[in-house]
């Protein structure tokens, strides 16, 4: 079974959705009771960081999450779910889960490619450059994109953890991975085929490091 | 770089198509999921459903074909029509549409759109825009109004300044179609779209006036569209949608050609 983390940070129903027309069997809960049964945990989310971190530790699920990473179980963080695995987001002025090392910063308010002011937030479909290989993020059709919606990003403080770049006017962290964590900053459940191979490989995934 | 959009819209009335959409061997599709999935298939970027039931059991209908499109497709789409409250708007997201779109229930009253963001956050909320051109004045400086009410009715409000308004209300995107293109499959509409796209800096899909792929590059790239909403182009089979991105790309409009 697959949990599904929720601390009322949006509609977890889409990842739900997709997980089913995967066939795998998943629960959305914020009983931790409930989500330490689970093989897998996904950690998903919209909305703001701040809200994000209160309704976590009142449920007491920020502790519970650092400990199932700890034990070494499969997790993946999705948008705000990957942006609170930080330590920091200047969104809300935030203490996160401190789980990776670095901060979650805005895009610059005259971020610019071609000449051209870019939109904030960063709404659509957009490459992954892969920087290692990951049995998460195999199988991917050549020149995939994914779909964002984000006005922040994550920046580790080591780019050890970084496995995928993206490009909106300056080059960010796109997808994270390290031991028996990935996270994506796109919604896999929300890109297509190739997000559908997303969610496959990670409910297929043991949690083995990438190396 | 992010890739333009191309979205095509469904319009809905009891859970139906308002016109049946003809694809691979002349069939006529009337069901809005099968459509919805065909161009899925084809490789849309978005879809947006436009229910025009008036009914509340028409509206029920509406929430079971979200569903059963959420359920199939791994796109965002959004939905759009009578939708008058937050609670509106909870039924259609907890069905499964990434977005609400709101156009004259804003235009009468705003705080939704604030409301709507709060709720669910400014990703959730487009604001639907219908304008049309109109003789420079003080009411309506930039020479666009806003009407409402599929064009019937006009507001006195200018159409930029609403355009800055909604974002200010907390809208994450803009859906602009000009009343007067919309239609005449003649094109875009030119001088609107990137009149309020350079002027906000939430993201503005076009529609209303494709007629041929060009007029999507058009949009896309003198108009400062970051999206395209297509109809009839794709419904009557004049073009799959595969055929129009590789048109777009072929004449150096970055799309997604992936799927």
């Amino acid at each position: 079974m697959i949990g599904i983390v929720d601390y009322r940070a949006g509609n977890l129903t889409s990842v739900a959705r997709a997980l089913n027309y995967l066939e795998e069997p998943c629960r959305i809960s914020d009983d931790p009771g409930v989500l330490e049964q689970a093989s897998h945990i996904i950690f998903p989310g919209v909305g703001a960081a701040g809200e994000a971190m209160a309704n976590l530790k009142k449920s007491r699920l920020d502790q519970w999450i650092r400990e199932w990473v700890q034990q070494g179980k499969p997790i993946m963080g999705i948008c705000l779910g990957t942006q609170v695995i930080f330590e920091y987001s200047e969104e809300n002025d935030t203490q996160c889960l401190g789980i990776i090392p670095g901060a979650v910063k805005r895009f610059p308010q005259n971020i610019r490619q071609n000449g051209e002011q870019l939109k904030i937030p960063h709404m659509g479909w957009n490459h992954v450059t892969f920087q290692k290989d990951h049995p998460v993020f195999r199988g991917l059709p050549e020149g995939s994109e994914f779909y964002f919606v984000h006005s922040y990003y994550p920046s580790p403080d080591d780019d050890k953890w970084i496995i995928g770049l993206t490009d909106y006017g300056q080059l960010f962290c796109s997808v994270v991975a390290h031991r028996n964590l990935v996270a994506t900053q796109f919604h896999p459940e929300k890109s297509g085929r190739p997000g559908l191979q997303i969610l496959i490989n990670f409910c297929r995934w043991e949690g083995q490091d990438a190396e | 770089m992010l890739s333009k959009r191309i979205i095509p819209c469904l319009d809905v009335h009891d859970g139906k198509l308002t016109k049946g959409i003809k694809f691979k061997g002349n069939i006529d599709i009337g069901d809005p999921v099968d459509a919805a999935r065909e161009y899925y298939e084809q490789g849309a970027d978005e879809i947006v459903f436009y229910d025009i039931t008036a009914s509340s059991d028409g509206r029920d209908i509406m929430i079971d074909v979200v569903r059963r499109v959420a359920e199939t497709i791994f796109i965002p789409f959004s939905v759009g029509g009578g939708i008058r409250t937050v609670e509106d708007m909870r039924r259609v997201i907890m069905a499964g549409a990434e977005k609400i779109s709101i156009n004259s229930e804003a235009v009468k009253n705003p705080p939704l759109i604030s409301e709507g963001a709060s709720a669910f956050g400014s990703q959730c909320i487009v604001l639907g825009m219908d304008v049309k051109k109109v003789e420079p004045n003080s009411k309506v400086p930039s020479g666009y109004e806003v009407v409402i009410h599929g064009g019937r009715v006009y507001t006195g409000i200018d159409a930029l300044w609403w355009a800055k308004e909604g974002e200010n209300l907390g809208a994450g995107e803009i859906c602009l179609n000009s009343i007067d293109a919309d239609g005449t499959q003649e094109g875009y509409e030119l001088e609107l779209t990137p009149l309020i796209s350079t002027n906000v800096r939430i993201p503005v899909i076009a529609s209303g006036g494709a007629g041929k792929p060009e007029h999507l590059v058009d949009v896309l790239t003198q108009g400062k569209a970051d999206a395209a909403l297509i109809a009839s182009l794709v419904h009557y089979r004049y073009y799959t949608i595969s055929q129009i991105k590789t048109y777009l790309h072929e004449h150096d409009v970055k799309t997604r050609m992936t799927w």
